[in-house]
């Protein structure tokens, strides 16, 4: 099929997505009367990482779900692989149980054999859980996207876009015109470019993904998990130490022109700063996505907890609203981090003017 | 009391932000007014700032929900 056509049905995807993200939290709470609707325990639920990707819930209570793979390394039994269907229920599988609640809530504890929780040794946890898997799905898309565009490039030269080129070249050059060459200097910028476009992709389809709820893959809450910002964050601060000129180290601990007796003080303070730009793109991109996601599941929760249809057409227009909103700080969110990563590598990388 | 408290800080990072946002759009209004041309290059500056200034009430947000 023509890629253009690819490109149409990408985005009416996205825009069926999100039209039917509204209805698709309703399927599995039909005919469950458990009493009063826990709403901040379903946000919650809908928001954090699990170790199953949960589909619905039927109306004898049982839920259809995939169950995902768990690896665990713990020093004593060494690595266990298995599916976490074992583990549902509070089952207790080869010494390992999923606490459902307490302080430990959500973590896989080893148990010893009189049944308690041995608090010393709790066992890493590389398991592939939602989040995972919903990045390697997201990382498939995007091989599929850029290798296509490598190969329409080795067949067609340059040429003038057609296909998928003209989908994916304008956003590159934009990257590249309005990016990376005003902050890193149109020497440097080829060094940091393909960094820079890792990240902005990376997160626009992981963003876009978690706003499509339906079908499984597409669901995952992955830029909304503190661990996955911190983890780019922490790849931003790397590139900067790691390609910091003489002149950046000389600004953060002997800054020209302080005084000596200034220094025990403002060593701390830049070095904070240094922190801190990290930190809050960490924050920025956690809090936009997981808040947005959040709003919307709010909104959905509304028709639950008033227990009226009437309030349905309101919240599914709202939450339609809210998903066009989401769409924007979706694309907004990639930019911004994109920019402020260039902007910290260009400073850090500035010859001696 | 502490949920309380915490939505209350919520709130008030919520009054902060939409005054800086609330700004930021009647000088960018005003800018296009005065010189329609730049119109893009002034809406790009704006989505930028907003998009930055909504950080900073997202911490606070954040911060709310960890208290």
């Amino acid at each position: 099929m023509k890629t253009k056509n690819i490109v149409r049905f990408f985005f009416f995807f996205i825009l069926a997505g999100l039209t039917i993200s509204s209805f698709g939290n309703e399927v599995g709470k039909n005919g469950e009367d458990e009493g009063k609707f826990n709403a901040s325990e379903y946000i919650l639920d809908h928001i954090s990482d699990s170790h199953e990707w949960h589909i619905l819930t039927k109306k004898n209570g049982e839920s259809v779900a995939i169950y995902l793979p768990v690896i665990l390394y713990s020093k004593e039994k060494g690595l266990d692989f298995f599916f976490s269907k074992k583990l549902a229920h509070g089952h207790i599988y080869k010494g390992y149980r999923l606490e459902e609640e307490g302080a430990l809530k959500g973590k896989i504890v080893s148990i010893n054999e009189e049944g308690e929780i041995d608090e010393e040794n709790i066992p890493f946890d590389f398991s592939m859980t939602k989040t995972v898997l919903g990045m390697l799905f997201s990382a498939i898309i995007g091989l599929i996207l850029f290798l296509t565009l490598a190969r329409s490039y080795k067949k067609a030269g340059i040429s003038h876009p057609k296909g998928i080129r003209s989908f994916l070249e304008p956003i590159i050059f934009f990257i590249r015109d309005d990016i990376a060459i005003p902050n890193l200097g149109s020497h440097k910028y080829e060094k940091f470019m393909p960094y820079l476009l890792t990240v902005f992709f990376f997160i626009l389809i992981n963003n876009l993904m978690g706003l499509v709820p339906f079908p499984p893959p597409f669901g995952a809450n992955v830029t909304g998990n503190i661990a996955v910002t911190f983890t780019l964050a922490a790849c931003t601060f790397l590139i900067t130490q790691f390609n910091g000129t003489k002149t950046y180290w000389r600004h953060i601990y002997a800054a020209p022109g302080v005084p000596l007796w200034l220094l025990p003080i403002m060593i701390p303070v830049e070095v904070i700063g240094m922190l801190a730009k990290p930190f809050a793109l960490m924050v920025r991109l956690f809090a936009n996505i997981a808040a947005g996601h959040i709003i919307v599941l709010s909104l959905v929760s509304l028709i639950f907890i008033f227990k009226s249809l009437a309030v349905a057409p309101v919240s599914i227009i709202f939450v339609i609203f809210m998903d066009c909103l989401e769409l924007l700080v979706a694309f907004l969110q990639a930019y911004v981090f994109t920019l402020l990563s260039a902007l910290f590598i260009g400073l850090a990388t500035t010859e001696h003017h | 009391m502490t949920g309380t408290l915490a939505a209350i800080g919520a709130g008030l990072a919520v009054i902060g932000a939409g005054y800086g946002i609330g700004r930021i759009g009647d000088s960018a209004m005003e800018a296009i007014a005065r010189q329609p041309e730049a119109a893009t290059k002034i809406q790009t500056a704006m989505i930028i700032s907003a998009a930055l200034i909504e950080g900073v009430a997202l911490f606070a947000v954040v911060v709310a929900l960890i208290a």
